[in-house]
Formats: structure tokens, C-alpha cells, sequence
């Protein structure tokens, strides 16, 4: 009981003097040639004193962070409309804006806020949204991610994942004094929080289903561990530290399983099933060969993991009934790894040897082709967006790690600048309820 | 205005300390219990503070940690996606091999190493092939198997930080450690 106090009474007095997070910002290195042109008015406020939040800042500048949207610059508005009735399509067409996104923010009497948001074409004067979305206070920029959410799928028909999160992990200092933290930001960057810290390596981040726990490696021990840890609470059981490696950890779809990589005594590292409910294993792969870093399919049919069985590394998925042997589904290149699977299930991530550089492309399970995304010399640790639309990796600009994002077409390409040390392994959330 | 940073370093020393007595890695498998957070200090998603994770002995930073300096007789170097013990280490392994079995009661910890190119688990699982080749070349010339534990960092902890072959090469390596 002491102890604990103790605990808490240091964890609280060590967060004053931890330096102050420094936050990711987005900066896109190549967008589309033709964004779509999109006018977001300021929204109304009428209330005392200044608007809680600008949400036409924040869904303008989430628009143009995609590569696909032009958003117009405030100066150059005329009007400044707070409803689709108010809006006059003619300025807007003469202003060369497609879409035009108005709306209002009004406090309620419980102290929360209506987001009020419309959507018009404006080629066609036609009301394509129109929602109010209730947020607290505190909650207003995740509102504001929802409206470009909406916005985003209502013009282009696929799902928008500003409201969504990235967990990396980020290590700071020179050997042998080094901190690792594992870092949960929102996807734009904003908000970074430490989930866990170390002295020791902190590998391998996996997001629950549900967006509410993260899975991870931790050397804090001096010996590898898997943990599984809830962010709302902080509260992390150890879910494995058998002998050997424990390693590479990934959620089944249904978050009842983990997959992940054990040695166990003999140092032959094969992929296993872990019951989260009972602690049960079953062994996925058994070869002499390293199997390690699997991902599991969408539907949960299947695992794909790494493996040199065959010589160099390459990907191959294995049924998780166990049922079927392994079969390779990598064939172009010498070196394919670490595969991560569309949300539709019909591609892989993975990082490819390319020409003398580790690259990140696509791989098509169908036909088989492969598509190299990326142009760095390191670049790795692919993660699928939840909406299937664009992949973080790691690479690394002047020698230190950062976080780069790619549409699977490849033409938009993003930074996520600035941050503190080195930033590596990024995880993109699932979509949050 | 000095005092308040020493007491938060009395504090965390004293909490740390209270940590420290807990088990940190159970044998094989323990699992499915909750942990404190022993060697690592957590935060809930929320909250923005966290604690410091150094002081748990014999895994902190610095010297005995892992990360200290070592002699020519206690690290060994490895070529390329390789973990074939080179023909001029061999004399280094037979060295080890000796002291473990004239020292029944000595334990040695066998840190794997690979350097920075390639998928990070995949290099965990390399470091291991590594470790785990310099364990059996020890066995065979006499150690015990209860004497040896392994553990990799694949390309997590480097000797030299570098992007280049000499960099690389150093990288490359198993270290013996004394683990008592």
C-alpha cells in the first residue's frame, strides 16, 4: 500500500519535470495534380467572447492534408454564409470552389455544443449534408474531424479517417542513456500523449479492434515481454514473457486473440495463437526457419507472417485453423517483410527490397503484381489507413526517423514533421467509435 | 528553491525501490495477472503524466546494464543476414566456453545484435539465430545449458550509431554478459 503510494506520488511529481511533447505536423510533399477546389466558411458563433474552436480551420486544413482538396483561403471569401440557404452558389462558382461547407456552433444548455454543418455543390446548388453533431467542450477538434469525415465521403465515396488515431514509437537521448516512449497521437499529429516510457526498447505497437488498447513489446525487464495495455485507464496486463523471444504482437479482428512471435527455449522463432481469455497457445508454424511478424487477414481466416524458409525473407499465410501448410504470397524481389493487410483484404503492405533500398509497396493477392509506394533507403513498418485510402511507414530524413504517409496509388505522398528524436513504427488506429 | 527537485528524486528513488522487489520476469509463460508498472512507467491516454522508468537493477541504463563497454574476449561480429560464428572468433568462444565450465555457478547472458537493415521483428528473430549459435558452439565445448540465457535486440540497441558498413559490421554482433 505504501509502496503503491509511493508509486503514484512519483509518477505525478516526475510528469512536472518531463519535457513538454513536441507535436507531429503534416506537411504534404505531393499532392494530387487537380485537387478538388473547396471553399470552408467559418463557422457561425454568436455567444460571448470567442468560439471555443475554429472548426472550418480544422476541417480545412484536414482536407488539404489529404492531397486530394484545395481548400480556399479565408481572405479571399466574400461572403461569409452560416447556412446552405445563405449561401449564393454564383459568387462561389466565380471564386472557382466546387464545394462549399458552412456552418454554426451553438452552445446548448447542458453546456455542450451543436456542431451544425452543411455541404453544397455549388456547380449544382444542390445540399448534399446536413448534420448537427453534440460535443463537449473538450471535444470540439474531434468533431471538427467527424464534419471532415462526412465531407471527405460525401465527395469522393470512400470513408474519411481524420477522426482516427496513429500510436509510433519514439526514442529520444544517445546510447546508453535512451528513452523510449510509445506515443498515441491523433492522426493529424495533435494531441501526442505518452502511453508507457522506458530506458529499455519498446517495439511493435498494435491497436485492439476497438481502438482501446494497445499491444506492444517492452525490454523493461531486460528480457523481451509482451504487454497489452488500455489507454483510457493505463491499466497493462503482461501477456507474454516466456523464454526467448516474445515478440511482434497483432490483434485478431475479433480482439479475443493475439498473434504474435515466440522462441521459446530452443531459439527457433515460429508464430503462435494466443487466447487472450485463457492464456492458451496454439503454434501457428513450425519450421527451422525464423517465422515472425504476423498480421492477421480481415476476416481472420488467415495469418500472413514473415519467413526464410525458403532462403530470404518473404510472406506467406498460413490458415489459422492450422489446417493447410504454409503458402508464399510474395514472389517479386528478393526481400519481402513485416506484412500488413488491407482492410479489404485484397492487398498486402509490406517493406521490399528495391533496387538496394528498403521500400514500401503494395501487393496485389490476386495477381500477384507488386508496387513499390516509396523512394527512401530505410523506409519501413507499413500500417494501412482504416479506410484502406493511405499507408504511415517509418523512413528517414537527415539521418533521424520520421513518420511519411503514401496513398496506395502513390500521389500523395505526406511528412509528419517535427517531433522530438527518433520517431519510428507507426500503427494507424481502427476507426474510433 | 533547490529543495523541491531533491525531494522528487528522494521520492521516485523511494518508489522505484519499492518496485524493484517485485518480480520482474517470470519464468516461462506467467501471465494474464495485471502488472504495475515495474520497469516502465505508464499513463492512461489521458492523463498527461508519466513517471521514469530507470532504476530497476541490473536493466537501468549504464554500466551492467547492457549498454556498457566490453572487452575484445567478450563480443564477436557477424557478416551480413548471418549468424555463422566467424573462423578468428572461435578462439573468443572457446575463451567462454572455458570460464563456464570451470564455473559451474556462473550464468552468462548472450545479447544478439543485427544492424539497422530490414523489418525490426525480423532482426529480433536474427539476433536470437545469432545468440542462439554462440550458445550451442558454447555447449558443445563444455558450458551447461542452465548457464546461458539469451536475448536479442535485434537493431533496437546499436554499438555505433551510422548508416554505413563500418557502422554496420560493429552492429553485427553478440555480446557476453555476465548475468549473475
Amino acid at each position: 500500500m505504501k509502496h503503491r503510494l509511493l508509486a503514484v506520488l512519483a509518477v505525478v511529481a516526475l510528469a512536472v519535470a518531463l519535457p513538454v511533447q513536441a507535436q507531429l505536423t503534416v506537411q504534404i510533399t505531393q499532392g494530387v495534380e487537380d485537387p478538388i477546389p473547396v471553399a470552408v466558411v467559418p463557422f457561425g458563433w454568436d455567444s460571448a467572447g470567442a468560439a471555443p474552436h475554429d472548426v472550418a480551420a480544422t476541417v480545412a486544413a484536414d482536407l488539404e492534408r489529404s492531397g486530394r482538396f484545395r481548400a480556399l483561403p479565408r481572405g479571399t471569401m466574400i461572403d461569409f454564409p452560416q447556412s446552405a440557404a445563405q449561401v449564393d452558389a454564383a459568387d462561389w462558382r466565380l471564386l472557382k470552389v466546387d464545394y462549399v461547407v458552412v456552418g454554426r456552433l451553438l452552445p446548448r444548455a447542458d453546456g455542450r455544443f451543436d456542431v451544425q454543418y452543411e455541404l453544397v455543390n455549388v456547380l449544382t446548388g444542390q445540399r448534399l449534408l446536413g448534420q448537427s453533431l453534440p460535443a463537449d467542450a473538450g471535444a470540439l477538434k474531434r468533431a471538427a474531424h467527424r464534419v471532415s469525415d462526412a465531407v471527405f465521403e460525401r465527395i469522393l465515396g470512400l470513408k474519411g479517417a481524420f477522426a482516427t488515431r496513429i500510436a509510433y514509437v519514439e526514442v529520444q537521448g544517445r546510447a546508453p542513456s535512451r528513452t523510449f516512449r510509445l506515443m498515441v497521437a491523433d492522426a493529424d499529429g495533435a494531441n501526442p500523449r505518452v502511453v508507457v516510457q522506458s530506458s529499455q526498447p519498446i517495439m511493435s505497437p498494435a491497436w485492439s479492434p476497438d481502438g482501446g488498447s494497445l499491444a506492444y513489446v517492452s525490454f523493461e525487464g531486460g528480457v523481451s515481454a509482451v504487454f497489452v495495455q488500455m489507454l483510457s485507464s493505463g491499466q497493462r496486463v503482461r501477456v507474454s514473457a516466456r523464454a526467448g523471444i516474445n515478440g511482434a504482437p497483432v490483434f485478431s479482428p475479433d480482439g479475443r486473440r493475439l498473434a504474435l512471435a515466440l522462441s521459446r527455449r530452443d531459439g527457433n522463432v515460429d508464430v503462435y495463437l494466443l487466447e487472450l481469455s485463457d492464456q492458451s497457445l496454439t503454434r501457428l508454424t513450425d519450421s527451422p526457419a525464423i517465422d515472425t511478424e504476423p498480421a492477421f487477414s480481415p476476416d481472420g481466416r488467415f495469418v500472413y507472417f514473415t519467413s526464410d524458409r525458403g532462403g530470404g525473407p518473404q510472406v506467406y499465410r498460413a490458415a489459422t485453423t492450422g489446417a493447410t501448410s504454409a503458402e508464399r504470397v510474395t514472389f517479386e524481389g528478393p526481400y519481402n517483410a513485416r506484412p500488413r493487410v488491407a482492410p479489404d483484404g485484397r492487398s498486402l503492405a509490406v517493406v521490399t527490397l528495391d533496387r538496394g533500398a528498403y521500400r514500401i509497396a503494395t501487393v496485389d493477392l490476386d495477381r500477384r503484381g507488386s508496387r513499390v509506394l516509396t523512394t527512401g533507403r530505410l523506409d519501413e513498418a507499413p500500417s494501412f489507413a482504416p479506410n484502406g485510402a493511405m499507408i504511415i511507414y517509418a523512413t528517414r530524413e537527415g539521418g533521424r526517423g520520421v513518420l511519411a504517409t503514401t496513398s496506395v496509388d502513390g500521389r500523395v505522398q505526406q511528412r509528419l514533421a517535427g517531433g522530438a528524436g527518433e520517431i519510428r513504427e507507426p500503427a494507424w488506429s481502427p476507426f474510433l467509435p | 528553491m533547490r529543495i523541491l527537485p531533491l525531494i522528487l528524486v528522494f521520492v521516485g528513488v523511494l518508489a522505484l525501490a519499492g518496485c524493484a522487489k517485485k518480480p520482474t520476469t517470470p519464468p516461462e509463460g506467467a501471465t494474464g495477472t495485471t502488472v504495475p508498472a515495474d520497469g516502465a512507467s505508464t499513463a492512461g491516454a489521458g492523463a498527461g503524466g508519466v513517471g521514469d522508468a530507470s532504476g530497476l537493477p541490473g536493466y537501468g541504463t549504464g554500466e551492467g546494464a547492457g549498454e556498457g563497454a566490453l572487452g575484445a574476449d567478450s563480443i564477436i561480429y557477424f557478416d551480413f543476414d548471418s549468424a555463422e560464428i566467424r573462423p578468428e572468433f572461435a578462439g573468443v568462444v572457446s575463451t567462454q566456453a572455458r570460464r563456464l565450465a570451470g564455473n559451474p555457478g556462473l550464468r552468462m547472458r548472450l545479447e544478439g545484435h543485427t544492424d539497422e537493415r530490414g523489418s525490426r521483428e525480423y532482426n529480433i528473430a536474427l539476433g536470437e539465430r545469432r545468440a542462439q549459435a554462440v550458445r550451442r558452439a558454447l555447449m558443445l565445448q563444455g558450458a551447461g545449458d542452465a548457464q546461458i540465457i539469451t536475448v536479442s535486440y535485434g537493431e533496437e540497441r546499436p554499438a555505433i550509431e551510422g548508416a554505413d558498413e563500418s557502422a554496420y559490421a560493429k552492429n553485427r554482433r553478440v555480446e557476453f554478459r555476465p548475468a549473475n
